[in-house]
């Protein structure tokens, strides 16, 4: 793995000297600030409705409320922004032709991989950090549960990881970033939405799409549970296009 | 230090390169010549690990490129085509990154960029951004990071397309300078540039080499015949007549406008053959005055012009051939 820094301390001054880094930041937090933002508002007008009924005003809480729902709108928002991060990771360097160069330094292809991959991982935990004010506010005005807040962030770190392997690995197979980046959003959205069909199909196949579903693995990491096989869902997912991208370097060798 | 064997490499169906054999000593500047598409790049690539062949052996320094790929890496520094650079970055942070990359340690890596910086002469500009630099400038950054980490190879693809002569003159310059003690493959089709730099040539068409020697054996060998320049002062009708009749000469042909009372001549003789000596001594004889006599060199460009052409017209015979064949 000897070499995987120097790739990705050149990927990260790549991510900010292009202003991808400060677009996608700066779109993911402006959207999850007016989601945090609407869903406190909401919260607001409905405990003013329920003050005078008990019953109701038990069934509030601050993580249906509010906290669920951010951080699934916040998984949404990820959807977007992630191809954006990962649509010039290979990309350019095969358009510009740097990559032939990158390739014949003392560096293995993994390390390589593992330096860009790593990279685009720092990036998305510098993206959620910037969301951690709204934890302070919640914390300051009210006695939210860490539960469902720590699974939800840690879901969405792992879903945002693995549309990162996935950009990374489409990313590599094109030289240009508009393909890479779309194509990136329709196969993630593609894995997103997969279990909508579950309800009508054989019970067999069901099982298997809901399995293979982001959306369903997610919503048991935001309930506060941390199971071990959603965690090994995304873990798994991560490690089979780090695996596809190795193999498409290699391909691209090949044929280089 | 460099063996290539029976090296070849398919793209799809269509070979790139067939059976190419060479060998490059220690020390040697050799230089690949050849038109576009001929392999040049396709050979480097190989030699650099960056692409594997399909099939055939290449070994650098005694280590197979397929199995010590990241061994041969640190001892050999390339320069592709066109030099693909970072051209977001500036110049310091792009060399320091390829410093980290070869792996040299922290506390050497200032040092050895600016020992490449001025062996290359970067200093002036190594804040600025490498997109905003000229042709030159980003060409001396390209051989830099070559230069980092001191290998004893060097692998240059075209290191002076695109530049002006004056730049040429100046990378040309500065390939021989650190030529001294290191092995260096360079590929051009710039003819000048391979006979004032390498010690060798191998001309390789069509993915296959047809010519390997110095410079000046391969124009002496391949040159279809020696030419001099004559100008002679007397009767034009009985010079060329004299001249046509020594055995040396082969054909004698005017060429140009001659002052009033003067000949101007173009000779040719058997390709190993001076005729200057002999027709000094004739025209000295007869007693007219010999005002020009210069042998004409076989330039690098014919022998490569005639290799190539000669090559692709036997092809076309062979082609022919098989037609008839074909359809019989």
């Amino acid at each position: 793995m000897r070499g995987w820094y120097a790739v990705f301390h050149k990927e990260i001054a790549g991510f900010f000297s292009v202003p991808v880094a400060y677009v996608v930041a700066g779109s993911f937090l402006l959207l999850s600030g007016f989601f945090f933002w609407a869903n406190v508002s909401f919260m607001n007008l409905i405990s003013l409705q329920a003050a005078n009924s008990p019953m109701l005003m038990q069934r509030i809480n601050l993580t249906d409320v509010v906290i669920r729902p951010l951080i699934q709108n916040m998984a949404i928002v990820l959807l977007f922004v992630m191809p954006l991060l990962t649509m010039r990771i290979f990309s350019e360097e095969k358009k510009t032709g740097t990559i032939e160069l990158l390739l014949t330094y003392p560096v293995s292809d993994a390390a390589v991989i593992m330096g860009k991959y790593l990279a685009s991982v720092f990036m998305l935990l510098v993206i959620l950090t910037g969301t951690i004010p709204f934890l302070v506010i919640l914390f300051m005005l009210g006695f939210p549960d860490s539960g469902p807040l720590i699974g939800g962030y840690l879901g969405l770190l792992l879903l945002g990881s693995a549309f990162l392997s996935l950009g990374m690995f489409i990313s590599s197979l094109t030289e240009n970033q508009i393909v890479s980046a779309i194509l990136t959003f329709g196969a993630a959205l593609l894995f997103w939405v997969m279990n909508w069909t579950a309800s009508f199909v054989e019970e067999k196949f069901a099982a298997v799409i809901n399995q293979l579903s982001m959306l369903w693995h997610l919503e048991s990491l935001n309930k506060g549970v941390i199971p071990l096989s959603d965690i090994s869902y995304f873990i798994l997912f991560t490690a089979f296009f780090l695996f596809m991208t190795m193999r498409s370097v290699e391909t691209y060798r090949w044929r280089g | 230090m460099i063996e290539v064997e029976r090296l070849t490499k398919y793209y799809g169906r269509l070979p790139a390169i067939q059976d190419v054999n060479f060998r490059v000593e220690s020390g040697e500047i050799v230089g690949f010549l050849g038109p576009n598409g001929a392999g040049k790049t396709t050979t480097m690539r190989i030699l650099t690990c960056f692409s594997p062949a399909s099939s055939g052996e290449a070994r650098i320094l005694g280590m197979d490129v397929r199995n010590d790929s990241l061994k041969i890496r640190r001892q050999v520094g390339y320069l592709p085509e066109n030099v693909p650079l970072y051209s977001w970055m500036r110049v310091t942070p792009y060399l320091e990154f390829v410093a980290r990359s070869k792996g040299i340690p922290r506390s050497k890596r200032t040092e050895e960029i600016q020992r490449v910086s001025d062996a290359v002469g970067l200093n002036g500009v190594r804040n600025r951004i490498i997109h905003a630099l000229s042709k030159g400038y980003r060409q001396r950054v390209g051989l830099a990071q070559a230069l980092i980490g001191d290998p004893p190879i060097l692998i240059l693809d075209e290191p002076t397309i695109g530049l002006d002569p004056r730049q040429i003159r100046e990378i040309r310059e500065l390939i021989k300078g650190f030529a001294r003690n290191r092995t260096v493959i360079l590929s051009s089709h710039i003819l000048p540039e391979v006979s004032q730099v390498c010690d060798r040539v191998i001309i390789i068409n069509k993915g296959s080499i047809v010519a390997e020697d110095s410079p000046s054996n391969l124009a002496r060998r391949h040159g279809k015949a020696s030419r001099c320049r004559v100008v002679i002062k007397g009767p034009e009708q009985e010079v060329k007549a004299l001249l046509k009749g020594m055995s040396e000469i082969t054909a004698v042909e005017t060429t140009g406008i001659a002052a009033e009372g003067e000949v101007r001549l173009m000779v040719e003789s058997e390709p190993d053959v001076n005729a200057c000596p002999a027709i000094s001594r004739a025209v000295v004889a007869k007693g007219w005055d010999l005002l020009e006599l210069a042998p004409i060199h076989v330039s690098l460009e014919d022998v490569f012009i005639d290799l190539v052409t000669e090559e692709s017209t036997e092809d076309r015979s062979a082609d022919s051939s098989s037609a008839k064949e074909q359809s019989t």
